[in-house]
């Protein structure tokens, strides 16, 4: 039976009839078949040119691949004919949500609009084409693209520099925690100081990061009104701590109202103050961390740039900094080496040449903590975002901050009846509610609740963070969703919360027009199966074997 | 230009909803002292008006009329189907599959991307993919110090220059010392790591040995040899591959690597300057608790469907926090949906005629610049698609080039002393006849 004709499973995208091809396993259903399994020898998507004489003739003269290297055994691709891999793809299209396609409030990851300008920027062939080791007078644009772009998320983020390096928010945090170590260093101070102060409200990467960076992670417990207890952080600071890592506003959607206090302590004691940028489309215009004392912030230009999440990356994660870490910045750095920066940025800003200005790559930085990425970072990144603050301009950075807000308290006071808001505040980026109430009176989970909005065609909110609220629903509408789209999306929180009232069963057979139902994640932990099995291989995918149900214990954790 | 939908109206609505009278009492939380004042932000751009700035930046640029540079990235053909397959929204502006039910089309895409660099690697279980191929070595090499619970690698000199310095910072984290173990550089040397080398320089306390295949300089490395030094030792070998030589190249997996890292750009992603790119990792099945990244695994629904979800999550820090194998958070999702798609449009014999005419045309520019006594190959010993060849005066006359559209290549005499008047050149399925002729005649105009 293919899914087109399971029963209870609507067709929400026009699906239908277009899965007919599709073909049954043995004991499975499938959707669509892997792309391996519409291979058949000899078909064929794309060809090449045959070699010509002249190069044949010549390569005889040079050395042929010795056998020792030699593959034995052809990898076994799939041979498909353009159409059919083009329809695969299109298929597996169909099965996705996003945002061109539906609300998507998933709080913490900025599901605004891309726009496709963006788009038409990134591809032109003078940037898609250039490559990152040209000769410096080739690259000029891309170089001088670099340089603009940091010179206005400066302005925006109040630093006085800027790395367009780390390839993702996660990795600015790298980058911005081994800054601080080699600052540390720099006072001979690194010994002493081996700590980070993490809230326990923080994204998981903020104590990963820390580890990695060879850093013990301190929790410190937000206060009742969801912000940073600043007697517990008083009494956590001292002489070992090496920086704070603090998201603002906070993955409770709350701006910390006494952030001025918090970073003075910080730095009182001698710590880094580094502000987690992940939230930035709240504030912009209204909040410059560099001007308040933080010493590092990473942008997410996939979040608040609005370059497209790509299912899952890639992004960019840019890191700004205040005078006493811009010596470790990451090398390299595009550098306005001839020209005036103010003549610079006015010509760029007024749409003039700036054939006199000349960019270059520094890499003379002594202090530097090196590389963490190939080349200069996610370049098509960078297009993107620059094309969408020149697009936004000031006026228009400012309105994303203020109808992001807006709406976020807009679901804030229309949802906190249907469903319970234990930190009521104003809101910035986004709100969290809680399904405790739901949970407790009709056992009906956050997870039920998510799984009954995807039936109505709609992303959910992330749930199960902040992991200080139970039953967390983190819900992010951003700027770029119609009065009538939150109305919509009340609707169906109201509807849900309803219905798990009167028929919890109801929403625990959610979801129903999806093209697959609930998905059993247990077994697929406990027996991986994580790649195709061609025919005559040993076993399926991973191995076939259990895997042990939990995982390795703390103390096998990683050392190094 | 803006992209809010809000009228006026809405907005008023909105306001009295909340009870508060204007959008800047939301902002009241921000406490005074540190509330922004102006900025210097230029004015909004109509669409026109963003695209001629656009125009004029990438018109700043000078794509080279003819071009051998590649040093880990390649101008390869990116399929039409390819970019439209990453152009699609559903993939472009969906996110993590946090939600399987809906995201099946990026699981789905991404469970068949790690079974095409399985069975291109050899290996048994690939990751998600990473932010590109240096962190990807760079993260290989953490891995193989927390399966070892050793705390240096080694790494062979054949490994490119940029890797080496993102590998050196991502080891200073945790403070894994990095040792070099020297290729041979001499005249008409291997430009290879010794195995003997090698194993000089693999105490008890070293975790892996790194070395790429081909390496940086193009040569090839003896791969099986060093990967039996490395285990000798007890450490374990992370191969370093370019993704379409393994087309002709033996599989990492049959020589006996432990873990495999790669940089998949030449999969179908343009050179852009850098980036997006896609870093490959792939290992054997026994150290996937160990690995860092996401991973999708097929499962079943409630009803017995097939499906696909992310999977051993408990790797990862949005569970395991400060003990997690990475700080990763995400992929590179839609750079592996452009290699899959690659991989699946060209097939095993499309991959194999690039890497065969790429490896013809390698020799072809050297054959030509020695017959025109231009210069002569640095090593001995057989390469892959890219070739160092030792040309007096490199770097004066690959500036020259350079003002004429013309790039010579990379040279390697900037970071490798050793190497100053080399030109390292690459050759892919794009270069043409009249590329080498032109790049000859324009190097015969510089004596």
């Amino acid at each position: 039976m293919s899914v087109a004709e399971a029963p209870g499973r609507s067709d929400h995208s026009g699906r239908g009839s277009a899965f007919s091809g599709a073909t049954a396993g043995d004991e499975l259903t499938i959707v669509e078949p892997l792309i391996f399994e519409r291979s058949r020898p000899e078909r064929r998507a794309v060809r090449f040119p045959a070699a010509s004489e002249a190069a044949r003739r010549a390569a005889t003269a040079q050395p042929e691949l010795p056998a020792s290297v030699r593959r034995a055994a052809a990898p076994r691709l799939p041979e498909v004919s353009e159409l059919e891999l083009l329809r695969h793809y299109n298929r597996l299209a169909h099965l996705n949500h996003a945002i061109d396609l539906g609300f998507y409030p998933l709080g913490s990851c900025t599901m605004k609009y891309n726009p496709k300008v963006n788009e038409w920027s990134a591809r032109l062939p003078g940037l898609a084409e250039s490559h990152p080791l040209d000769p410096e007078p080739l690259s000029q644009g891309s170089l001088e693209l670099m340089w603009l772009l940091a010179e206005l998320l400066k302005e925006v983020s109040g630093f006085p520099a800027v790395s367009l390096q780390p390839a993702a928010g996660a990795h600015g945090e790298l980058t911005g925690l081994l800054m601080a170590r080699a600052f540390h260093r720099s006072n001979g101070e690194g010994e002493q100081r081996t700590k980070v102060l993490v809230p326990d409200s923080a994204h998981g990467t903020n104590p990963a990061t820390a580890t990695m960076v060879g850093y013990q992670a301190v929790t410190i417990r937000s206060n009742e009104r969801g912000g940073i207890d600043l007697a517990e952080l008083r009494e956590a600071l001292g002489p070992d701590v090496a920086a704070l890592m603090i998201t603002n506003p906070s993955t409770l959607g709350i701006f910390e109202d006494q952030i001025d206090q918090v970073v003075a302590a910080v730095r009182e004691a001698g710590a880094i103050a580094y502000m987690d940028g992940a939230n930035l489309n709240a504030i912009l215009g209204r909040f410059r961390p560099g001007h308040a004392g933080f010493d590092v912030m990473h942008f997410n230009l996939h979040k608040t740039f609005s370059t497209p999440h790509g299912g899952g990356g890639p992004g960019a994660g840019p890191v700004g900094v205040s005078e006493r870490l811009a010596p470790f910045l990451p090398t390299p750095i595009p550098t306005l080496v001839a020209g005036d920066p103010a003549v610079v940025r006015a010509n760029a800003w007024a749409g003039h040449s700036t054939e006199g200005a000349r960019f270059a790559l520094d890499a003379d930085r002594p202090h530097s903590i090196g590389k963490v990425r190939s080349c200069y970072g996610n370049f098509g990144m960078f297009v993107r975002a620059y094309t969408y603050i020149r697009s936004n301009g000031s006026e228009g950075l400012r309105t994303i901050s203020n109808d992001a807000v807006l709406a976020a308290n807009y679901l804030r006071v229309r949802l906190r009846d249907a469903y319970d808001l234990p930190y009521d505040r104003i809101s910035k980026h986004e709100v969290v509610f809680s399904g405790r109430r739901q949970k407790r009176e009709h056992g009906v989970t956050t997870l039920d609740i998510a799984k009954a909005i995807l039936d109505h065609g709609i992303h959910p909110p992330t749930i199960y963070f902040p992991l200080i609220v139970e039953e967390a629903l983190m819900v992010e509408p951003t700027e770029t969703e119609s009065l009538e789209t939150l109305d919509t999306f009340v609707e169906v929180m109201e509807g849900i919360a309803a219905l798990a009232a009167s028929d919890p069963a109801a929403v625990k057979r959610a979801p129903t027009t999806t093209p697959v139902g609930r998905l059993d994640e247990a077994a697929a932990a406990r027996r991986p199966d994580l790649r195709y099995a061609f025919d005559g291989d040993p076993a399926a995918g991973a191995a076939g074997t259990d895997m042990p149900a939990s995982p390795a214990a703390p103390s096998e954790a990683p050392t190094a | 230009m803006t992209y809010s939908p809000h009228t006026e109206a809405d907005r008023a609505r909105m306001l009295e909803a909340i009870g508060v009278a204007t959008v800047d009492d939301l902002f009241d939380d921000i406490p005074p002292a540190v509330r922004a004042g102006g900025w210097e932000v230029p004015d909004p751009l109509a669409e026109q008006e963003v695209r001629a700035e656009l125009a004029r930046l990438a018109g700043r640029n000078r794509i080279p009329e003819v071009s051998f540079l590649g040093a880990g990235v390649y101008r390869h053909l990116v399929p039409a189907v390819v970019s439209e397959v990453i152009g699609r929204p559903e993939f472009a502006t969906a996110y993590t599959p946090y939600q399987p039910e809906v995201s099946q089309g990026t699981l789905q895409s991404i469970y068949e991307f790690q079974s095409l660099i399985c069975e291109l690697t050899g290996m048994e279980v690939a990751t998600a993919s990473h932010y590109d191929g240096a962190t990807a070595t760079a993260e290989a090499a953490l891995m193989a110090c927390r399966l070892t619970r050793r705390h240096r690698v080694a790494v062979s000199a054949g490994l490119s220059p940029d890797y080496r310095r993102v590998l050196a910072t991502y080891c200073s984290g945790p403070g894994v010392e990095v040792v070099t173990v020297p290729i041979d550089l001499a005249e008409d040397g291997s430009g290879a790591t010794e195995p003997t080398a090698a194993a000089a320089s693999l105490g008890d306390d070293v975790a892996c040995l790194v070395a790429a295949q081909p390496n940086f300089y193009g040569q090839l490395e003896p791969m099986a040899e060093l990967a039996d030094a490395a285990h000798a030792a007890g450490a374990l070998f992370v191969a370093v591959v370019e993704p379409t030589s393994l087309a002709m190249l033996e599989a990492p997996g049959a020589y006996g690597a432990d873990i495999v890292a790669a940089e998949g750009q030449p999969l179908g992603i343009p050179a852009s300057f850098g980036g997006p790119y896609v870093g490959l990792m792939a290992a054997r099945m026994a150290s996937v608790r160990q690995m860092p990244g996401r991973l999708v695994g097929a499962t079943r629904d409630v009803e017995g469907r097939k499906g696909y979800v992310l999977t051993l999550q408990a790797r990862e820090q949005h569970i395991r926090r400060e003990k997690a194998a990475s700080n990763i958070c995400t992929n590179q999702a839609l750079m592996a949906l452009a290699a899959t798609t690659y991989l699946a449009a060209v097939g095993p014999r499309g991959l194999r005629e690039v890497a065969e005419l790429s490896m013809l045309q390698a020799r072809h520019t050297a054959a030509a610049i020695e017959a025109a006594g231009l210069g002569r190959r640095r090593f001995t010993g057989s390469y892959f698609a890219e070739v160092t060849m030792h040309v007096p005066d490199a770097a004066r006359r690959h500036a020259a080039l350079a003002e004429r559209g013309i790039v010579a290549g990379h040279v390697p005499g900037r970071d490798e002393p050793a190497l100053r008047d080399t030109l390292l050149l690459a050759a892919t399925e794009l270069t043409t006849d009249a590329d080498v002729e032109r790049l000859v005649a324009a190097l015969e105009t510089t004596r």
